[in-house]
């Protein structure tokens, strides 16, 4: 078991992926985080404005959506980095030295999971430091409070760090399932980006379907962290974050087990 | 290396024992035993889809047969709980990732083979590597990538080694220094066996041949018994080309036209067609032994409808 870590463990740590991806998303978050931060700001000076429509936000709700922004569009990243630990096998085809070196192919697929973790938990660091720097910064500019002192802040800031490093899991089953890492990467960008936001928004339109909704992969990430966009805007509850936490994992292990039984039991080569 | 390890020869015998495996409606491998010896080079021989690496993906558990057994030492590769310690095994299917470095390529499957970082260094240079060592394998040229997958399989200093066409890609220098390599190993008593769809590459490297064409065994057996059964082929290149093809009517022989002036003649000694050509009073610039007769041999049997 410890040799298959320590192999896993050197796969990501020898390519520049891992790290690349941390950059990225840092970047982006921090794009993403200033412009929401400034959006919503803007958006409670107009609510002010007689004759607009009264917004239901207030400063605190602002800075957590603004600040767990990562989970609501950043979860592509680490979900992607565990995708790769997989697709990338298949597409340089080291599959087969790595199961020339362990045979045994649920070894090699836990020793993803476990590896892939402590690495996505440093992307979903930096996401995080994105957001904090590009939303916090942006609040303050424009003179909102960013409740950066606040414990219950910084306690759902952390949530959503655990959060993303769970989305990791997702992705390395998501991998096992889909090898093909241009597919795996088109489909999870199409899922995530669009698909999910589409299907939470209109499944939150019907209260027969509303509770489906707290349930897609990514709302169960939110409640994790405790806190949404769509809920700030009124659009739906989220679950307990115990709940979220088992929701994601749930979708880890079927897309695990599934590509298990198919990728991970095909003939190789 | 610098000590020539002990080894076992029932731990280095490859059997295979009614091998069968279909891809839909092809039969991929059909029905296939043989067994190759410890101490020697066997040379695994067939055409291009003739089933090669299909075997070897069976030896080594990464495909599951339909039928029959393949064994290294009396047990599957799968069933080992260190299998590289065992069997080094380079297949074509397999690559690199080209962001990585030569020698990290190694150190990943380095804790899995259960070998120190310092083992990595020592393969790269039995391959002639430790310059490029710290290199993304990206730039790698062909000839570089097969001495590397060749270090890989050295990693955990197994006692059989099973190259899928290892002489593809390498240039005539690497060659030589790949066969004296392998008969190295091969004295210290290794099992080595070496896939390759020309019998001429691996013709001065190996003891033992087994030669499979869609997916059926052919031949097993030593080089010096296939040797014994190919016929001698005669180069003759004469500037006067009806004179020649006058000759080769009337002496009846088969023949490969290289060019009008150039052909092979089969089942002929130099001394006979010699004599004929001398007889006919045919200039001659070329009389030599055609070294392809094996190969011609080796094409015979394993494209038995060839003209069809």
């Amino acid at each position: 078991m410890n040799a298959a870590l320590r192999t896993e463990w050197r796969k990501i740590a020898t390519t520049r992926l891992w790290w690349v991806t941390a950059l990225v998303m840092l970047a982006y978050m921090l794009v993403m985080g200033a412009v929401m931060a400034l959006s919503f700001a803007f958006g409670s000076e107009a609510s002010t404005m007689p004759g607009g429509e009264p917004m239901a936000l207030d400063p605190r709700d602002i800075a957590s959506s603004v600040y767990t922004l990562a989970v609501a569009l950043g979860y592509i990243f680490p979900a992607i980095l565990g995708a790769l630990t997989v697709t990338a096998e298949f597409r340089h085809r080291t599959i087969t030295p790595t199961l020339l070196a362990q045979p045994r192919r649920s070894l090699v697929l836990g020793a993803k999971l476990a590896v892939v973790l402590p690495y996505a938990l440093a992307v979903s660091v930096a996401g995080v430091v994105g957001t904090l720097l590009g939303g916090a910064s942006a609040l303050a500019i424009m003179g909102e409070p960013t409740f950066l002192a606040d414990a219950a802040m910084w306690r759902t800031i952390a949530m959503s760090v655990v959060a993303l490093a769970l989305w990791s899991l997702v992705g390395v089953g998501f991998g096992s399932v889909l090898t093909n890492q241009v597919a795996a990467i088109v489909v999870l960008l199409v899922f995530t980006q669009f698909v999910e936001p589409l299907l939470r928004i209109l499944l939150a339109q019907f209260a027969v379907t509303e509770t489906a909704s707290k349930f897609l992969p990514g709302a169960a990430g939110e409640a994790i962290a405790g806190s949404s966009l769509y809920v700030s805007s009124g659009l739906a509850d989220l679950l307990p974050a115990w709940q979220g936490v088992l929701v994601l994992l749930g979708y880890a292990v079927v897309l695990v087990v599934v590509g298990r039984l198919t990728t991970f039991r095909r003939d190789i080569g | 290396m610098t000590d020539v390890p002990v080894y076992r020869p029932a731990e280095g015998e490859i059997r295979v024992e009614g091998l069968t495996k279909h891809f839909k409606t092809v039969r991929a491998v059909d029905d296939l035993t043989f067994t190759v010896a410890p101490g020697r080079v066997t040379g695994f021989l067939g055409p291009n889809g003739a089933g090669k690496t299909t075997t070897l993906r069976l030896l080594l558990g990464l495909a599951t047969p339909d039928a029959g057994t393949a064994t290294i030492g009396g047990i599957a590769y799968d069933r080992r709980p260190r299998p590289a310690h065992h069997v080094g095994a380079a297949l074509e299917s397999a690559s690199v990732h080209p962001g990585r470095t030569a020698r990290d390529h190694l150190r990943v499957y380095a804790p899995e083979v259960g070998v120190t970082d310092g083992r990595c260094d020592e393969v790269l240079a039995m391959v002639g590597l430790t310059a490029a060592a710290n290199r993304r394998v990206g730039g790698f040229s062909m000839g570089m990538r097969q001495r590397l997958a060749l270090a890989a399989t050295l990693l955990g200093d197994p006692q059989v080694l099973l190259l899928d066409e290892p002489a593809n890609g390498l240039d005539p220098e690497g060659i030589v220094w790949l066969r004296q390599f392998l008969r190295y190993l091969a004295e210290q008593g290794r099992t080595v066996l070496v896939s390759s769809h020309v019998l001429s590459e691996v013709e001065q490297t190996v003891d033992d041949v087994v030669i499979i064409a869609s997916g059926r065994l052919v031949r097993a057996c030593s080089l010096r018994d296939l040797e014994a059964q190919a016929r001698p082929a005669v180069r003759l290149r004469s500037p006067d080309a009806p004179g020649l093809a006058r000759l080769i009517e009337q002496a009846g022989w088969t023949v490969d036209a290289e060019s009008p002036t150039t052909v092979v003649i089969h089942d002929q000694s130099q001394e006979t067609v010699g004599r004929l050509a001398f007889h006919h009073g045919l200039e001659v610039h070329d009389l030599s032994a055609a070294g392809t007769s094996l190969e011609s041999l080796f094409l015979e049997l394993t494209h038995p409808g060839a003209q069809s």
